[in-house]
């Protein structure tokens, strides 16, 4: 029995640059992308309209908050303000929820200046094997300590597989790759309904110290990245919303705090 | 660092979901006036708003939404009340470039993108912004604009079909989809 063919409107278009799509009409539209050049040329536009406005304003997330911000009103303010300035400004920083609030130690940014490459290069490593059915990663979840053992000694540095139970995805495994001057390393982890997300870590890649979370789109896939201490990170997915992703971003963060 | 942890007995938990919202409120209002100044005048008024009538907020309810819902309220009556034509949108005051440092081929674009955004109706940009930047789904961007879902999806297919057209980055016609 033959289907029609999968029929798309505009809407589609956006529902997919933004990633709203649902995974089964998003894996009809990829392929109906990689045979209409032009549609693939219109959906590029709007990915880096996207990809732009997080670049340049992304920042804003890491400068301190300032003064002004703390002063007013009087009363319930005025007393919070006064006893938490410094906290706001720490907690504020690392943005994106709750999560930080009761933390002790938080990323303390100048401005966020993390490498995008670097980002970008963890989108490349998620495109090309987060769709791998038979070779997804080189060393398999049952043997973990291994996989993590391998990768410490690569990476020159302790390399942890967070456990990501609490957002619902489970460790596929891991493989090591060359990245700009060093090795890296891609732990992937998968949920029950088979999406895939990457954790992509290397030794800090650019000289600074801690940054906030980011976000980069490139190649269709969304990352999260940042940098702590010294590695950077950066959580890929494709089919994952942003919320799920930031998530697991803060799962990680906090797992790989301690 | 544990002298900077905040005191449990004045914060609950309202508390900490907006100071966490901080940041992304700057964002958000810094790429909606496009001036650092006029942003966080914006998210102090928001704030003394929130703050004051933190009673009004549902427990359970997003406080995302929440937050954002209060900064467009007082966004649009800002506007009107200056009577803001869309010419006489205030100028960055800073380049928008500055701190970003992606490949170099990319900070033209980026940066004729992100001048194009400022020359955008208001109501387009808003949408264009909570959901390309601040990352809202399509209905919560509608509940915080209070505006139908359509409504919602024409202003940002609008709105993007104007950022490619100023940035010139292709003469092509927009795509024809079968619908």
């Amino acid at each position: 029995m033959s289907r029609a063919p999968e029929r798309f409107d505009e809407n589609d278009v956006h529902a997919f640059v933004d990633g709203q799509m649902e995974p089964e009409r998003r894996a009809a539209f990829e392929k109906r992308l990689a045979a209409d050049p032009a549609l693939a040329h219109l959906v590029a536009a709007y990915q880096r309209q996207n990809a732009a406005l997080h670049a340049v304003f992304d920042p804003v997330l890491g400068e301190p908050v300032p003064a002004a911000l703390r002063r007013r009103p009087p009363g319930r303010w005025r007393v919070f303000a006064a006893r938490a300035a410094a906290a706001i400004v720490l907690v504020a920083i690392g943005a994106g929820g709750g999560w930080l609030a009761g933390r002790t130690s938080m990323p303390v940014t100048s401005p966020a200046t993390a490498s995008l490459e670097f980002a970008e290069r963890a989108a490349a490593a998620h495109a090309v094997f987060a769709p791998e059915v038979r070779h997804p990663v080189e060393v398999a979840a049952p043997q973990e300590d291994h996989l993590v053992a391998w990768l410490s000694k690569r990476l020159g540095a302790n390399v942890k597989a967070p456990a990501l139970g609490e957002a619902g995805f489970t460790l596929v495994g891991g493989r090591l790759l060359p990245d700009e001057s060093s090795p890296a390393a891609q732990f992937m982890y998968e949920d029950r309904q088979g999406r895939r997300v990457t954790l992509y870590m290397r030794t800090n890649p650019s000289g600074r110290h801690e940054t906030a979370f980011r976000w980069v789109t490139a190649q269709g896939v969304t990352v999260c990245y940042w940098i702590d201490g010294t590695f950077g990170y950066a959580i890929a997915g494709d089919n994952v919303s942003r919320e799920e992703i930031e998530h697991i971003a803060t799962v990680v963060y906090r797992q790989l705090e301690q | 660092m544990g002298h900077s942890r905040l005191n449990d007995d004045q914060l609950d938990d309202r508390d900490r979901q907006i100071v966490a919202l901080i940041p992304r409120l700057r964002r958000y209002a810094r790429a909606l006036a496009g001036n650092a100044d006029q942003a966080d005048d914006l998210v102090q008024d928001c704030l003394e708003r929130a703050w004051g009538r933190l009673h009004l907020w549902r427990r359970d309810s997003n406080m995302r939404a929440w937050l954002f819902t209060i900064m467009h309220n007082i966004h649009v009556n800002a506007r009107r009340r200056a009577a803001i034509r869309p010419d006489d949108t205030p100028l960055m005051d800073w380049d928008p470039a500055q701190g970003v440092q992606p490949i170099q081929e990319h900070i033209a674009e980026i940066r004729s993108i992100v001048g194009a955004l400022q020359r955008l109706p208001s109501e387009q940009k808003e949408v264009l912004l909570l959901i390309g930047l601040e990352g809202m789904s399509y209905r919560e961007t509608a509940a915080v604009l209070d505006l139908p879902i359509g409504t919602v999806m024409s202003r940002l297919a609008r709105g993007r079909e104007k950022l490619r057209a100023m940035t010139g980055n292709d003469g092509e016609t927009a795509v024809k989809m079968s619908s």
